[in-house]
């Protein structure tokens, strides 16, 4: 048995930031989640939610997938795609206009939050077609459902 | 350790938000305005002191479950922004203090509690 969340997320939306992540995390909270995963997944989900905002061409789509024993995230996208993964990955690394530094964005630590989040992650991009990043949060097993 | 409402009542904090109950413990706090810094570093016994105070604020709070959000110097964020802080759950308290008086009235009284 596993549950599918999806949220579309649209570019430049930035009021709306923040209203995916949010609200995964309290459907994972109402189906018995226990408060460390669900806070895991929200970081996760809510660096991805910025990401499409700020620098996807089209949007893109966020998705949790609840299994037993743990929950499958997948962000997608449609473009610009990433040059040098390498580089995104470096802590503290961030193309970020002014406007959004202004914000709080841009602390360049974005996909290594959904890194050290994750118990396992993946990360493809190719320029002009997207990216594509999968990420794994075991469950611990102290939760309420099962 | 201090129970949210005491600190509320010590810093004359103004709570926004009308999702008053603030029964929650305060341990510690963190000052940050990098919103992936506070992501990564947060915890939900500690109060988040800011300047920020468009939406997103919201989500991360949210996300990292806070016990309660300080908006410094201050900020007050438009209506719509409390509205969904409310709607949310999560508790925006305001003061004209800047975050460095915040700070340091909030380090005094968390580390008097524990002597």
């Amino acid at each position: 048995m596993s549950t599918e969340l999806i949220y579309d997320v649209h570019a430049g939306d930035v009021q709306q930031g923040g209203s995916a992540s949010a609200a995964l995390k309290s459907e994972l909270r109402k189906m018995g989640i226990c408060e460390e995963d669900a806070r895991r997944v929200g970081i996760i989900a809510f660096e991805a939610e910025m990401n499409l905002i700020l620098y996807s061409t089209n949007g893109g789509t966020l998705k949790a997938k609840v299994r037993p024993e743990a929950i499958d995230i997948t962000i997608e996208d449609t473009g610009p795609g990433i040059d040098d993964i390498d580089l995104a990955m470096t802590p503290g690394y961030s193309t970020a206009p002014e406007w959004a530094l202004n914000l709080g964005f841009g602390a360049g630590m974005g996909l290594v939050n959904m890194h050290r989040n994750s118990d396992w992650f993946e990360i493809h991009s190719h320029i002009g077609k997207g990216t594509l990043i999968r990420c794994r949060v075991d469950r611990r097993k102290n939760d309420e459902t099962d | 350790m201090m129970r949210l409402t005491d600190v509320v009542a010590a810093l004359e904090l103004r709570p926004l938000t009308n999702n008053g109950e603030f029964e929650s413990d305060v341990i510690s706090a963190l000052v940050c305005d990098l919103l992936s810094v506070v992501l990564a570093k947060a915890q939900e016994s500690d109060l988040w002191i800011t300047i920020q105070r468009h939406q997103n604020i919201v989500a991360v709070a949210k996300v990292t479950s806070v016990a309660g959000v300080i908006l410094a110097d201050g900020v007050v964020p438009e209506q719509r922004v409390i509205d969904k802080a409310s709607q949310e759950g999560v508790i925006l308290l305001a003061t004209d203090k800047p975050a460095f008086a915040v700070c340091g009235l909030l380090f005094a009284l968390l580390n008097s509690e524990k002597g």
